[in-house]
């Protein structure tokens, strides 16, 4: 599924009404990866509060919050901010839909 | 202090109405065992714990359980949100709906509004832990719910 979308990146090259593409599919597969990271990440920190010194899993976390880190910032700078420390060029918060309203796509 | 990222903790893309699964489901959003007495429990529990590790594990379940809370209220709103009159009679959700519409109110299955009653905080850290065992632990609810939804 493809829409139009009017995007700009977060950068301060001039590229705010570039015209693109958003694969849907594409989209929903990196927010997917991210999910994956997020829950294994959160996990693993709930493992760390009470096993501080679990060598295996701090070397688990650390890999995971930077393959993380790349996804999001990828993401961010193709479909917008997930959080709003994320800096735009424009308000891009209010463009994608909020996630408690899927069902109807 | 919180940051809010824009993403369910898991994608929720719910097609079909159906107001009477809703009905039961709401207490798992703001009843005795639900995921906003959870994140309370815990996020109010944490300030009392003796060491590092308790708060830590205290304060980093409460914030998850907070994404929880916002999983179950999506699951709430996309079951109810293109309900017709007809449907949330038939469901036995007309009380509900004439007090707040569709919107998702934090209640139990049997309509009582959430309350801080429904959460400990006994100024002992065993005491809590243990509070916290039998509220979440049990998971008595999953079990009930389970043998209602088919």
């Amino acid at each position: 599924m493809f829409v139009n979308e009017n995007r700009n990146c977060c950068c301060n090259n001039d590229c705010e009404d570039e015209e693109r593409k958003i694969d849907c599919d594409k989209k929903e597969e990196l927010l997917q990866n991210i999910r994956c990271y997020e829950f294994a990440i959160n996990e693993l920190a709930l493992y760390l509060d009470t096993h501080p010194e679990d060598k295996k899993a701090l070397c688990l976390h650390k890999k995971y919050c930077n393959e993380l880190k790349n996804l999001r910032d990828m993401y961010q700078k193709v479909y917008g901010p997930l959080t709003i420390t994320y800096p735009c060029n424009k308000w891009r918060w209010l463009e994608e839909p909020w996630p408690w309203e899927g069902g109807d796509r | 202090m919180w940051t809010y990222n824009k993403m369910l903790q898991y994608p929720i893309n719910i097609k079909c109405t159906d107001p009477k699964l809703a009905k039961v489901i709401i207490s798992q959003y703001g009843g005795p065992d639900g995921e906003l007495a959870a994140s309370l429990r815990y996020l109010s529990q944490r300030f009392g714990m003796p060491d590092q590790k308790a708060k830590a594990i205290l304060n980093d379940i409460g914030t998850e359980e907070l994404a929880h809370l916002e999983m179950v209220g999506t699951i709430v709103h996309q079951l109810t949100k293109n309900a017709t009159i007809e449907e949330i009679e038939k469901a036995g959700l007309s009380a509900y709906y004439t007090d707040h519409g569709v919107d998702v109110y934090p209640q139990s299955a049997a309509g009582v509004p959430f309350t801080a009653a429904y959460i400990a905080a006994k100024g002992d850290p065993i005491a809590n832990l243990q509070e916290d065992l039998a509220a979440d632990g049990a998971t008595m609810m999953a079990q009930q719910l389970k043998k209602i939804i088919k």
